[in-house]
C-alpha cells in the first residue's frame, strides 16, 4: 500500500514584483497513514507553504505531489475542492469560523458543499460535536464560546466529513497553555483511537512533543525529520 | 430543493447583518420599480383613453368629403364645393357590399334661439343613420322617422352642450328652438360624448334632417349637393376595402378622366386615430424607458454594495472554499444575495408603484391603467437587473484565491 502522502523535490518560487522567493528548495518526504506529524521551523521556514500544498490550497512550482497514490497537478479549481472537502479537514490558528452561524451549521459547511443529505447531516454533525466534547452547545454562535471551544469547533468541521487527513496550522497559536493542552488531548485521542492522521504546524516545543513525529524545516528544506 | 432554501437563508442572514445597507441598496430598486409601474400605467391609461375616444367617435368610419373649389388658380380647402350628392350617398349604400350604413350630411354654423337666449353652434342636417355611425345614443326624447326625413320636417336633436347654453335647467323636449329664425322643434337630446383628442366640444351641435337644412337653412345652389358622405364599414376589416371601392365607384359617376384627379376626398377617421394610439404608444414607451434608467441605477447600487460586502467577506469566502465550496457555489451564494435584494425592492416597487399612481391620478384625474403584463414585466425587469449586476461582484468572489483569502484581515 502506497504511503498517504508522498512528496518528491518539491519547489515553490514566489515572485513578489522583481523578486523571486523561493519558499521551498526541494522537499521530499512521506507521511503513512495513521502517522500525528509536527512540522516545526522559525517563520520563513517554507512550513506553510508546505502545507497549503499538501491542503491542495496551493500548487508546486517543480515536483510532486502524490495524496493516497494520486496526482493533483492537472486538476481544476472545483476538483481540487471536491478533494479537499473529501479527503482534508482544516483546523486554523485563528479558528475561521463563520460569525453570526451557529456551531453546529459550521460544522455542518463541508457537507453542504458535498451534497449530504439533510438526515445524514443532522447525524454526522452530532457525531463530530460530540467527538470534540461540545454536546449541547451546538446552537450557541462562536462569538458565545470561548477560544478553546471556538476551536474545538473547528476541530469538529474538519472531521465532519470524516477525512483521511487532518491539517492544522498552529491550531493553538491563539489558545493559554491550559486550553491548548486540552486541544493536544483532542488530537491524541483522534489519532489513537479514531486513526485519523494529523500534520500540525507549530513552534511550541511542548506543543510538538505531543506528536509521534518532529520534522523540522529551514530556508525551504527539511533539516531533521525524527 | 433545500439546497435553495438553505442558500436563501444564508442570503438573508447576511442581508440583515447591514439592515441599513441593505434597505438603502433596495430603495434604489424600490424607486426605479414604482417609476416603471406609475410610467406603464399613465402610459397605458391615456392610450385606453384614446381607444374610448375612438370608440365614441363611431367604429370603422370612414368620410367622403367634396371636393375643393378651384377658381382664377385658388384652391378652397375640401368641401368648399358640393361635388357629393344624395344620389351618390344612395350608390354607395347599394353598390358597396362592405358598407353598412351611409349618412350624406351638409354642416353650416347658425345662431339658436330659445327664449331670451341664444347660442352659435354647428348644425348638421343629415340622415338618421347618422347618429348610428357616429355612435351617439340619445339621453331623452327620439330620432327623426324617416318620413320626416324625407319631407324636410322642422325637427331637431340637441347635443349637451346646447342643451346646456339654451334651456338651462328645463326639459327641452316638445319645445322650439329658432335656428336662422325658423322655429325647429325639439325631438330628442343626446347622451354626452365630451372632447375629442384635440378638445373640440362633440357635444355643440345640433342635428336636423338633411332636406330640412338643404331647403331652409342653407339654400343650397344645387338641390341634392351635400357636403360630405359618412359610412360605416361591416368590419374594421371592411374599412380598407371600403374606401378603395368607394373611391372607384364616385370616379366613375363623376366621370372622372384616370389623368384628372379626385373632386372628393375619402378620409380614413380610424387611421388617424390609430395614428393618435400609436403616438400615446410612443409616449408610454419613452416614459418607461425614462423610468427604466432609474432601475438601471438602482442596479448599479447593488453592484457596488455587492462588491463592498465581497471584499468584506473575503476571509468567508476564503473558508468556505477551503472546506470545499466550487465556484459555482460560491458564485450562487452571492447571485442569490443580490437576487434577494433586487425581487425584494422590486415587489415592494410594484406596491410604491400602484399607490403612489393611485394617488397622483386621484389629484390630476389622469386615466391610469394597471396590467398584469406591466406588473410581471416590472418584477422580472427587477429580477434581471439584480442578476445581472449581481454577475459580477459574484463572479469576482467565486474566483478569489483561498489562500490570501484565508490571511485577509
Amino acid at each position: 500500500m502506497e504511503p498517504l502522502i508522498q512528496v518528491q523535490e518539491l519547489v515553490k518560487v514566489y515572485r513578489l514584483g522583481e523578486v523571486e522567493v523561493h519558499a521551498l528548495r526541494g522537499v521530499s518526504l512521506s507521511i503513512e497513514r495513521g502517522e500525528f506529524v509536527a512540522i516545526m521551523g522559525p517563520s520563513g521556514s517554507g512550513k506553510s507553504t508546505f502545507m497549503n500544498i499538501l491542503g491542495l490550497l496551493d500548487q508546486p512550482t517543480r515536483g510532486q505531489y502524490l495524496l493516497e497514490g494520486m496526482n493533483g497537478e492537472h486538476l481544476s479549481r472545483d476538483e481540487l475542492a471536491e478533494i479537499r472537502n473529501q479527503k482534508i479537514g482544516f483546523v486554523f490558528q485563528g479558528f475561521n469560523l463563520l460569525a453570526r452561524t451557529s456551531a453546529l451549521e459550521n460544522i455542518e459547511l463541508p457537507l453542504m458543499y458535498a451534497r449530504t443529505s439533510t438526515l445524514k447531516r443532522k447525524e454526522m454533525t452530532q457525531q463530530a460535536l460530540s467527538a470534540v466534547g461540545l454536546e449541547g452547545r451546538g446552537h450557541h454562535h462562536p462569538s458565545q464560546l470561548s477560544g478553546g471551544e471556538q476551536q474545538r469547533v473547528a476541530i469538529a468541521r474538519a472531521l465532519v466529513n470524516q477525512p483521511s487527513i487532518l491539517l492544522a496550522d498552529e491550531p493553538t497559536g491563539n489558545l493559554d497553555s491550559k486550553t491548548s493542552i486540552e486541544i493536544m488531548g483532542i488530537f491524541q485521542r483522534l489519532n489513537g483511537e479514531m486513526k485519523i492522521t494529523i500534520i500540525m504546524i507549530t513552534h511550541e516545543p511542548d506543543i510538538a512533543s505531543f506528536a509521534k513525529r518532529n520534522i523540522l524545516f529551514k530556508d525551504g528544506k527539511v533539516i531533521e525529520d525524527r | 430543493m433545500t439546497r435553495l432554501f438553505a442558500s436563501l437563508r444564508i442570503a438573508l442572514r447576511a442581508l440583515m447583518v447591514n439592515k441599513m445597507r441593505s434597505a438603502l441598496t433596495m430603495l434604489g430598486i424600490i424607486i426605479g420599480v414604482s417609476a416603471v409601474i406609475a410610467m406603464i400605467a399613465i402610459g397605458s391609461g391615456a392610450k385606453q383613453r384614446i381607444a374610448e375616444q375612438i370608440a365614441s367617435m363611431g367604429s370603422n368610419l370612414l368620410m367622403v368629403m367634396s371636393g375643393s373649389s378651384t377658381s382664377g388658380g385658388f384652391r378652397g380647402g375640401a368641401g368648399t364645393v358640393p361635388t357629393l350628392t344624395v344620389d351618390d350617398a344612395k350608390a354607395i349604400q347599394t353598390e358597396i357590399p362592405a358598407v353598412k350604413f351611409v349618412s350624406p350630411s351638409i354642416t353650416g354654423v347658425a345662431q339658436v334661439v330659445y327664449g331670451n337666449q341664444n347660442w352659435s353652434t354647428v348644425i348638421n342636417g343629415t340622415s338618421p343613420e347618422m347618429l348610428e355611425i357616429r355612435g351617439w345614443s340619445l339621453s331623452s326624447g327620439r330620432s327623426f322617422t324617416q318620413q320626416e326625413n324625407d319631407g324636410a320636417a322642422k325637427v331637431c336633436i340637441l347635443g349637451r352642450t346646447v342643451v346646456e347654453n339654451l334651456f338651462g335647467g328645463i326639459d327641452p323636449i316638445g319645445q322650439i328652438v329658432r335656428i336662422k329664425k325658423i322655429p325647429f322643434v325639439v325631438v330628442g337630446v343626446l347622451f354626452p360624448k365630451g372632447q375629442t383628442t384635440w378638445g373640440q366640444d362633440q357635444d355643440d351641435i345640433i342635428f336636423v334632417p338633411l332636406t330640412a337644412a338643404q331647403k331652409r337653412l342653407f339654400g343650397m345652389a344645387f338641390p341634392g349637393m351635400v357636403r360630405s358622405i359618412a359610412v360605416q364599414a361591416w368590419g374594421p376589416e371592411k374599412v380598407k376595402e371600403a374606401e378603395g371601392q368607394i373611391t372607384e365607384l364616385l370616379r366613375q359617376r363623376h366621370h372622372i378622366q384616370p389623368s384628372q384627379e379626385n373632386d372628393f376626398s375619402v378620409r380614413n377617421l380610424t387611421e388617424v386615430m390609430s395614428s393618435a394610439e400609436q403616438s400615446a404608444d410612443v409616449m408610454s414607451l419613452l416614459l418607461g424607458a425614462i423610468a427604466s434608467i432609474s432601475l438601471i441605477v438602482g442596479g448599479i447600487g447593488i453592484m457596488n454594495i455587492m462588491l463592498v460586502s465581497v471584499t468584506e467577506r473575503t476571509r468567508e469566502i476564503g473558508i468556505r472554499i477551503a472546506v470545499g465550496a466550487k465556484g459555482r457555489d460560491i458564485l450562487l451564494q452571492f447571485l442569490i444575495e443580490s437576487l434577494v435584494l433586487s425581487l425584494m425592492g422590486g415587489i415592494l416597487g410594484i406596491g410604491i408603484g400602484m399607490v403612489g399612481t393611485l394617488i397622483l391620478s386621484s389629484f390630476t384625474k389622469w386615466p391610469t391603467l394597471f396590467s398584469i403584463e406591466s406588473i410581471l414585466l416590472a418584477f422580472l425587469f427587477s429580477g434581471s437587473v439584480g442578476v445581472f449586476f449581481g454577475f459580477y461582484p459574484a463572479r469576482k468572489a467565486s474566483l478569489l484565491n483561498p489562500i490570501e483569502a484565508l490571511r485577509y484581515e
